[in-house]
């Protein structure tokens, strides 16, 4: 397990290899996976940017950065596609999965401009909350913690259905704090739940730090009051995340419940409606990005000659490329006829 | 081509920003999406990126200054289209902009024709009507929508009905056994049931409030009639002599109307009950005296209202009268034309009438008809003899004015109009 | 034909849908081995399994929410709420989410299941087991509220909203449980959602209500028939969608309206049937639309003549359809 798992771990009874600075891959994956992840978060930071210059060209209305969360989210969907019998419950700041699943860059930017294309919702909620069944992704609402129980309910009924599901819940520290994750995880517990727990921690529910959040260092402290195990992870570290959801899924569906809390970074404000230099030094900052997961990946790739600059560049490249024309289709894309307004409040 | 860059609409809550660096100089080069301009927001301070690539011509807006979003900011040539947003972007309007953020203390109002005022010229004025209950009849009956479309519909008068429900109230179901005793009565006044006997005019929106302004009197105002006689062979002999000259010297026809109406001025100021109207649990006098005159216009009945008549001399009231009548007629009356009147004169004699039973025009206390001036022969003095003789008949509301009050009203008129004679001066 | 009581339907609605369909299930507090506090679900465990009657802890807000994303994987689940006034944790996951699922999804994503809610006051259960809630999911589009008086209607409906493919609060008057006696075939049959049904005819006046008031209403119009006031009686049953077609022609045929319902008076069920009325049956009114409804003051205070008060009852409606009558 990683090594930084919390002191819960010695309720975990697999250790497992670490990867470490001499590439041991886990399992389960290629070099090509790393590479294809490695493209995948260009291009979901070149978006992330991108939404942002059109918000503050008055083209998007809100949008919440992704950037820092990358690893975290892109390797435990690593996992999560290896294993092919996952549904995730996302939450408001999983760019990076909710394209990672196979969202298409045009999707994306109809959906953040409010345009006819958006998957989630068809233009009625906020950028890429709805759900997007096609990949198996269920975001209600933005409500934090809410979807927790639902994740609860929805694995609940897999268990009753005895489909081998395992469902991943995906939230921030913020939602941590809400009632409703206490009575998720407890319920989990009790009836040894399919459910992976994942706590995207990057130490700030908007401007609130985790010291005013909570009394204790790691979230995955909790598990343990729940009977289940939890553990901390890197989350700047692609392969860790990879390998810790792959073994929590495994967990999961045999056993019960986890939890895993990826210590992550914010690079950006909480949203483009903040202005986090009011109450983040920018020392933290700077220090943060340091451990950008792009950067760290693309090392490690060209370490090992995966990776060539010149393919990087490319990559970027290419990348810039789809999100311009992605920005384009979006502009010239369709509002949602008004007529429609009435549609679908009821099923039929 | 150049194009103007503005300052986008960006943030939840947010409506203007102030200009901080700009990252581009007039002459530099710019590619879309390049750092154009540092903006302080109350939530952000941001880099808004240019929305096109070109070169930067000119800078609108100065460091420090502060905009409401959409207000431009820069110049810049470019070969792209300067993309549309959907809606197209619009400066936030703010109302003092950069002084103090007080509201405006009044913006003014419309008054609407909250009430029909119009031909019956009776309606409160608009003054009246925003503090309800100064002059609504309380405990009244008052009809619901559904008998009202139920006489609408066949055409009844509310007033052949007896109420049987509270206080009085005509009921649907008074309505409908009404109907079904008076069969007549029962055919729809209009639509299908038209046959080919008759013929069926629809109703102007005159015509209606005309209808319901009669249809509110008739059925809230009880009303009770007297009549007198009066001779006016000194009024006849006075307008005969001056009647030339006066138009000469006043360039307006003298009719007898001017004298009828200075006669009832003055008997109004003498008896104030007559101008008044009822409140329900009070009487309300009228302190000024304005009357209004029933015009036969083109398009129904008006009646524009000479204000203060009571201190009007005959010139003035003929030239008034003339006027308003005029204009009714050219359909030109303005709001102010038809309102506050407090006492209603109808000259049916000018239509050969002898003899009338008017509707008090609502919320008057009476309405006065003069009819035709005629030769008849009468006894004075044991001795018969040609008189101009004609009748007044006064409706007035029984609430407001016994038979005593009325009948001493009218003998005032009459004795003001029997007072002329030539020779008395017209003022 | 068997007589049964509200409760004995609503048991056996839910039997019946779930021998029907093994997707339905059942939570809650105490809903197992209890079989229920009421006892609505007496039985089902034994009958269908820990798996299928799930004893949840006493939390509301998951009671919905993982009812909610169980519907998501395609179950109909039916989560119970002790009490109406227990249901406000559980209000962002009913309000906020559930009612949001079609429309904030395009209809991707379905909410079908049925909050089974205890409601209403006269049982001396004080401010925090009285309460009346209807008016708040009356005023949330996405949800279908659903209010039976009778033992015939409450299983017909139950198993409409056990089937319907929305989210549906089911909200069952506590008092009726075993005072409401009625007929209750024991054929299959369903009643449709979103239809109002006349429970009495008449030409004098209209009367609108639902739940336990529907009752009291009944009662004081076989009162006023003495009279030669001929009452007509429509019970809504369903609050959302509401039947607007079924009270309009009742209020255009009588021209008199009166609304009769427990919840507060204000911004409740009552002021909307007011104001469709006004708004659609205006010239057909032949007098003032009255509305009989319980105080503003929180539902509902626990002395008997403070409940007393509080609560319409056949008299107080007697007089009042007396008074609109005579108007």
């Amino acid at each position: 397990m990683p090594r930084t798992e919390s002191k819960s771990k010695k309720k975990s009874k697999e250790a497992a290899p670490i990867p470490g600075p001499t590439l041991t891959l886990p399992e389960g994956i290629t070099l090509d996976d790393l590479v294809d992840c490695y493209r995948q978060m260009v291009l979901i930071r070149t978006i992330d940017e991108r939404i942002w210059a059109l918000n503050r060209q008055g083209k998007v209305p809100i949008a919440a950065s992704c950037q820092g969360h990358e690893a975290a989210q892109l390797g435990s969907l690593l996992a999560v596609e290896k294993d092919s019998g996952c549904f995730l419950f996302t939450y408001y700041r999983d760019l990076a999965l909710k394209i990672g699943v196979g969202l298409t860059p045009v999707e994306v930017m109809c959906s953040f401009m409010g345009k006819l294309g958006d998957p989630y919702s068809n233009a009625r909620q906020f950028p890429l909350q709805g759900a997007d069944l096609r990949h198996r992704v269920i975001q209600i609402s933005n409500v934090v913690g809410a979807g927790l129980t639902q994740a609860t309910g929805y694995a609940l009924a897999c268990k009753m259905l005895g489909d081998g599901t395992v469902t991943l819940a995906y939230f921030g520290d913020g939602s941590a704090s809400q009632g409703e994750a206490h009575e998720a995880m407890n319920f989990a517990g009790v009836h040894h739940l399919p459910l992976v727990f994942v706590c995207e921690n990057n130490r700030y529910a908007i401007s609130v730090p985790q010291s005013s959040q909570m009394a204790i260092d790691d979230v995955a402290d909790r598990a343990a009051a729940y009977g289940f195990p939890g553990f901390v992870v890197d989350g700047m570290d692609l392969l860790q995340c990879y390998e810790a959801t792959r073994k929590a899924i495994a967990h999961a569906r045999n056993q019960g419940p986890v939890l895993l809390e990826m210590k992550v970074e914010r690079f950006m404000p909480h949203t483009t409606d903040d202005d986090d230099r009011r109450y983040r030094p920018a020392e933290e900052l700077e220090e943060a990005r340091r451990r950008d997961p792009i950067v760290t990946l693309a090392a490690l790739l060209v370490d090992h000659g995966a990776l060539t600059q010149r393919q990087a560049d490319d990559i970027k490249t290419q990348s810039t490329k789809m999100v311009d024309e992605a920005t384009d289709a979006a502009e010239a894309a369709n509002l949602p006829d008004v007529s429609t307004i009435h549609d679908l409040v009821y099923a039929p | 081509m150049a194009v103007i860059i503005r300052l986008p609409h960006v943030g939840e809550s947010v409506v203007e920003g102030t200009i901080g660096e700009w990252l581009k100089q007039p002459g530099d080069t710019v590619e879309r999406y390049d750092p154009l301009v540092e903006v302080i927001t109350d939530k952000v301070t941001m880099e808004v990126p240019s929305p096109v690539g070109g070169t930067l011509l000119k800078v609108l807006a100065q460091e420090g200054e502060t905009l409401p979003m959409g207000a431009p900011i820069a110049e810049m040539e470019t070969d792209e289209d300067l993309p549309e947003d959907s809606p197209p972007p619009e400066p936030a309007v703010i109302a003092d902009y950069g002084q103090s953020n007080e509201q405006p203390g009044t913006i003014g109002y419309l008054v609407k024709d909250v009430a029909p005022v119009g031909p019956t010229g009776g309606g409160p004025d608009p003054a009246q009507t925003l503090t309800p209950d100064s002059e609504t009849p309380v405990g009244g009956p008052r009809l619901s929508p559904a008998v009202r479309r139920l006489l609408r519909e066949h055409g009844v008068d509310p007033s052949r009905i007896t109420g049987t429900g509270m206080g009085g109230r005509i009921t649907r179901e008074d309505v409908l056994q009404h109907l079904e005793s008076h069969p007549a009565a029962a055919a729809p006044a209009s639509g299908d049931a038209a046959d080919q006997d008759e013929e069926h005019l629809p109703l102007t929106p005159v015509r209606r409030m005309i209808a319901d302004a009669m249809v509110r009197s008739a059925s809230q105002i009880p009303h009770a009639w007297s009549t007198v006689e009066a001779d006016v062979s000194g009024l006849v002999a006075l307008r005969a002599e001056s009647r030339a000259s006066f138009e000469g010297r006043e360039g307006v026809e003298l009719t007898y109307l001017p004298f009828f109406i200075k006669a009832v001025a003055e008997a109004l100021a003498e008896h104030p009950t007559l101008n008044a109207s009822w409140g329900g649990d009070k009487i309300i006098l009228k302190k000024k005296i304005n009357i209004g005159i029933a015009v036969a216009a083109p398009q129904g009945l008006v009646v524009p209202v000479i204000h203060d008549a009571d201190k009007l001399s005959v010139p003035e009231l003929a030239r008034a009268a003339q006027d308003l009548t005029g204009r009714a007629r050219q359909n030109k009356l303005t709001l102010n034309d038809v309102q506050r009147g407090t006492f209603t004169l109808n000259n049916t004699g000018a239509l050969g009438s002898i003899s009338s039973q008017p509707i008090i025009n609502y919320p008057q206390a009476a309405i006065l008809t003069t009819e035709a001036i005629e030769k008849r022969a009468v006894v004075r003095e044991d001795a018969i003899v040609i008189r101009s003789m004609m009748n007044l008949c006064l409706s007035f509301d029984h609430r407001i004015n016994d038979g005593a009050e009325a009948g001493s009203f009218l003998q005032a008129v009459k004795g003001k109009l029997e007072g002329l004679s030539p020779g008395v001066p017209l003022n | 034909m068997a007589v049964k009581t509200v409760i004995e339907a609503v048991r056996e609605a839910i039997q019946e849908e779930m021998r029907r369909d093994s997707s339905v299930f059942v939570m809650g507090e105490d809903v197992g081995r209890r079989g229920g506090v009421f006892l609505a679900t007496q039985g089902l465990l034994e009958e269908f399994g820990e798996t299928r009657v799930v004893d949840t802890p006493l939390a509301e807000a998951s009671i919905v929410g993982m009812a909610l994303g169980a519907a998501f994987r395609g179950m109909r689940p039916i989560p119970e709420i002790q009490f109406s006034d227990f249901m406000w944790p559980a209000a962002n996951q009913l309000i906020g989410e559930a009612a949001r699922v079609c429309y904030g999804t395009h209809g991707q994503v379905q909410a079908p299941l049925v909050v089974r809610i205890p409601y209403g006051g006269g049982i001396r259960g004080g401010l925090f087991h009285s309460q009346n809630v209807e008016s708040y999911f009356f005023h949330t589009p996405g949800l279908k509220v659903v209010t039976p008086a009778t033992p015939y209607d409450a299983k017909g409906l139950l198993k409409s909203s056990i089937r319907d493919n929305n989210p549906v609060v089911f909200l069952e008057h506590k008092k009726t449980y075993r005072l409401v006696r009625g007929e209750v075939p024991e054929d299959e049959y369903t009643v449709p959602i979103g239809v109002a049904d006349v429970k009495r005819r008449g030409e004098s006046l209209t009367v609108v209500s639902y739940g336990l008031m529907l009752h009291y209403c009944l009662e004081a119009a076989q009162h006023l028939a003495q009279e030669d006031i001929d009452v007509e009686v429509v019970d809504l049953r369903t609050l959302t969608p509401l039947d607007t077609s079924t009270v309009l022609d009742s209020v255009k045929k009588t021209g008199k309206l009166l609304v009769v319902h427990e919840d507060n008076i204000t911004g409740g069920v009552g002021a909307e049937i007011s104001a469709l009325a006004a708004e659609h049956a205006f010239d057909h009114l032949d007098g003032p639309i009255i509305r009989l409804c319980g105080p503003d003051v929180p539902t509902m205070p626990f002395a008997q003549n403070l409940e007393d008060a509080y609560m319409p009852n056949t008299e107080k409606i007697a007089h009042a359809m007396r008074k609109l009558a005579q108007y």
